[in-house]
């Protein structure tokens, strides 16, 4: 049904796309698989007329497939149902289905033409009960999503593909959603759909292709291959250099956390972290994770429970929590986590100015001394240690906010998703951080949506869901599924 | 692209986007202005050419002083993301202070304090009421703008304030008096007062702002107030602390103004900040935050000082002058963002 054939793609300098392939039957379900940055979204982007790419071939049901954009492509049969959904939520069901492909006549709409078309395609999709007349905005997520996909069927496309659909959903709609794309299927569709759940993919794909660094690292039947082999595909290396341990031993607990509430999420978890410990916490977008750290850290408002630092009870704000020993990296590094503008050294000591300082005024020459030590032991790549964070690449970026919380002398490390949209070295180089950090004697807890990495690298993994704690355990005592059972079960 | 595959080094910007970026662009700004008057001058006006002279250079940087001892203030504001839209009226009320404290007599010195008190008390209020009630500076500086102006006409009792000659101490009269004409007194090039004292405290300024934690929270504020929340930074307290010191230099401009009017009249100020704004802004500050600086500043309030004498020499009319000034504030603002384009790209 569509193929693509030696598809490669520059930015400048850097090579997004490389020769990839990729081909989709009828009645298939594809999973594309890769890592951030690995060129998913830089490939659909190809498939969705966004991007030309500068050489390759598209073929749709054989004949050639050259989207002028994406209203081209579109036109031609291919739909993105993407992970932020694009819906005019003021606008009622119908109306955002037919947005752009209005039926009328002398400028008036044609209402019973459209509204058979909408019923028509909601019943192939097996949805009938959602009614065409609701405003979208009073939707679940997972019923908007639906929207979307319902307007794919209007305008007739053969090629449906789902960018991370599930990432936002509760397990209900994830539930639904595959029903949907099941029929889809039985409806003589090709699909595409990107993740990297393993177990998702597992459930719903016939065949996968793993990108990885812009070229396909390999395809096949996905009951053929173990999840091993597809992360080894995913990260170009085996799984043990990926994540090189340092051994550590936990020590004496050092924060405790009671039945701490926030103003909506945390709801209730308790917890407790040990000095030279990498504890995981786990859970769906949404869980309330990031709250917890936030609520930890002084960030966002704690509404009742107890936070104990070194067995002292405290009431946090940011400045009371550095003045502990915690530290905590963003999980949005552009928008809170570094200022962009500033400098790596400004970025790298904004916590912690005392060394430099004698009676508020600063010695630059010291922090340059200092900086440039501490770009060399994170191995910082940059043109100088006054060159604005902006211009780094994100892993790089994500070493000035770890080195920042070092710097700082934290002895409780909060991570926010640590390796988001980072290069696979880089990663490897983070966790090492990680792990060093851990045989310092320092407690971490490493909040993660990945899976593989929390299971790599943790010595306990919790998991959350609602904004509680559901469980926490060795992670020697857990599987990948039955983590993801514990996060998904309301 | 996903940044993850980006490059890890920049390309090194072009020679050229360096020079009309940042202060420097500000500063070749300022010499084109300048040298185009010098030569034009002549060519209009033959013999009775007068820009290029001490005198008019005097002058120039007289009249420049208020609108850049106030913008030095602007600056810091600017760079930690905020704005006050409330200097024109602050800084007339100071002088109207300043008048009424003469007027009725009181010493030279207690006038004076009190004005620059007035100044402080502004900007005090502006920080209060911006980080207390997280109002955004705009509206905020909106309202204290109006209020202020009230203040000044109850305190002149909505008329102009006259101390007599008597009242008035000397250093005052003459603080932006070009005269007496010589160049030179004693060893020194002979500047008014006003003059010294702001580019003092364009020194002062600038230290502080580079080598004072202050300062570098004040650039961090503006980067990005949620980095520097999370890096511990009394955020309140830092944004109290900037329009408080701006607040100083308002007092200080306000002193300026009632030495070169010799009188109190608190509807004087209004439009002022706008000017004092355009200063910071000609010189590269962005109303984004975390970037400015004190040497584009006064630049950027001499081009618009240049202009207008210039023009005024040349008989370019007044609605012109206005047009071109508004034409480089525009300018300022587009090379500003092409810079910040090819920074991102």
């Amino acid at each position: 049904m569509l193929r693509m054939e030696g598809i490669s793609k520059r930015f400048g300098a850097t090579r997004a796309l490389h020769n990839v392939e990729l081909s989709v039957e009828r009645g298939e379900v594809l999973a594309l698989i890769g890592e951030n940055g690995a060129g998913k979204s830089t490939l659909m982007k190809v498939l969705s007329g966004a991007h030309h790419p500068d050489s390759g071939s598209m073929t749709l049901d054989g004949t050639s497939f050259q989207p002028a954009g994406p209203h081209a492509a579109r036109t031609a049969g291919v739909a993105m149902i993407y992970q932020e959904l694009n819906l005019a939520t003021d606008l009622s069901v119908e109306d955002n289905i037919m947005l752009g492909l209005e039926k009328s006549r002398l400028g008036f709409l044609k209402r019973r033409e459209q509204r058979k078309l909408v019923s028509q395609a909601l019943e192939t999709l097996g949805h009938s009960d959602l009614k065409p007349t609701t405003i979208v905005g009073h939707l679940s997520v997972g019923e908007q999503q639906l929207v979307e996909i319902t307007r794919a069927i209007v305008m007739d496309a053969q090629v449906v593909v789902f960018d991370e659909p599930t990432s936002s959903l509760p397990k209900r709609d994830v539930d639904r959603l595959f029903q949907v794309i099941e029929r889809l299927r039985s409806d003589n569709r090709a699909i595409v759909y990107i993740s990297h759940y393993l177990e998702e993919v597992r459930r719903i794909a016939d065949r996968f292709a793993v990108l990885r660094d812009g070229e396909t690292a390999g395809t096949g039947t996905i009951a053929d291959v173990s999840d091993r082999e597809i992360i080894s595909l995913m990260v170009g290396r085996s799984v043990e250099d990926l994540f090189p341990q340092v051994p550590h031993q936990p020590g004496e607990t050092i924060l405790t956390i009671e039945n701490l509430h926030g103003l909506k999420k945390p709801a209730g978890s308790s917890i407790d972290l040990r000095k030279g410990e990498i504890l995981g916490i786990s859970g769906l977008v949404g869980a309330g994770r990031t709250e917890l750290l936030r609520c930890l850290f002084g960030l966002d408002k704690v509404q009742s429970g107890e936070i104990k630092v070194s067995g002292v009870s405290c009431k946090p704000t940011p400045r009371r929590q550095i003045a502990a020993g915690l530290g905590l990296v963003s999980e949005d590094r552009k928008s809170e986590g570094l200022a962009q503008s500033l400098s790596i050294l400004d970025n790298m000591v904004l916590s912690r100015l005392e060394p430099y300082s004698r009676g508020g005024w600063i010695n630059p020459k010291k922090i340059v001394a200092s900086g440039r030590d501490w770009m060399k032991k994170l191995e910082v790549k940059a043109q100088g240690p006054h060159q604005p964070v902006e211009a780094l690449s994100g892993g790089n970026q994500q070493k000035v906010a770890i080195a920042r919380i070092l710097h700082q002398g934290a002895d409780v490390l909060l991570l926010d998703e640590p390796t988001r949209g980072i290069d696979v070295g880089t990663k490897s180089e983070i966790y090492r951080l990680i792990g060093e950090a851990a045989a310092d004697g320092k407690a971490v807890l490493f909040v993660s949506s990945y899976l593989p990495e929390l299971m790599a690298m943790c010595d306990r993994i919790a998991v959350m869901a609602n904004g509680t704690i559901r469980a926490c355990r060795n992670t020697s005592d857990w599987t990948e599924e039955d983590i993801m059972s514990q996060a998904i079960t309301n | 692209m996903p940044e993850a595959t980006s490059p890890d080094s920049i390309k090194p910007s072009s020679f050229i986007a360096k020079l009309v970026s940042g202060e420097l662009g500000t500063l070749l700004a300022l010499a084109a202005v300048i040298i185009f008057f010098a030569v034009a001058d002549p060519i209009q006006n033959g013999d009775r050419a007068s820009f290029v002279t001490v005198r008019n250079f005097r002058v120039m940087m007289t009249q420049t002083s208020i609108v850049a001892v106030a913008a030095l203030g602007m600056t810091m504001i600017i760079i930690s993301g905020g704005i006050d839209l409330s200097a024109g009226t602050a800084l007339t009320l100071s002088a109207t202070v300043l008048a009424w404290f003469l007027k009725n007599d009181y010493p030279a010195f207690a006038a004076v304090a009190v004005c620059l008190l007035t100044g402080v008390t502004c900007g005090l209020i502006n920080g209060l009421l911006i980080s207390s009630l997280r109002i955004v500076p705009f509206i905020v500086t909106l309202g204290t703008m109006t209020i202020f102006l009230g203040i000044g006409k109850l305190v002149s009792n909505e008329t102009t304030i006259f101390p007599s000659a008597a009242q008035r101490p000397d250093w005052i009269s003459n603080l932006c008096s070009t005269k007496p004409p010589d160049m030179l007194a004693g060893g020194m090039p002979n500047l008014p007062l006003a003059v010294w004292i702001t580019l003092l405290l364009a020194i002062a300024t600038t230290v502080l702002l580079k080598y004072s934690v202050f300062g570098r929270y004040i650039y961090a504020l503006g980067s990005n107030e949620s980095t520097a929340r999370l890096c511990g930074l009394n955020i309140p307290l830092v944004k109290t602390a900037v329009y408080a010191v701006a607040g100083l230099f308002v007092g200080v401009a306000g002193m300026y103004q009632f030495g070169l009017l010799k009188m109190g009249n608190p509807v004087e100020g209004i439009g002022l900040e706008l000017k004092i704004i355009a200063a910071v802004v000609i010189g590269g500050g962005s109303l984004n935050g975390g970037r400015g600086s004190i040497l584009g500043t006064l630049a950027g309030a001499a081009i618009m000082t240049v202009i207008a004498s210039g023009c005024d020499l040349l008989e370019v009319r007044n609605p012109y002058q206005n047009i071109i000034v508004g034409v480089i504030i525009v300018a300022a603002v587009l090379l500003d963002q092409v810079r910040e384009r090819r920074l991102a790209a």
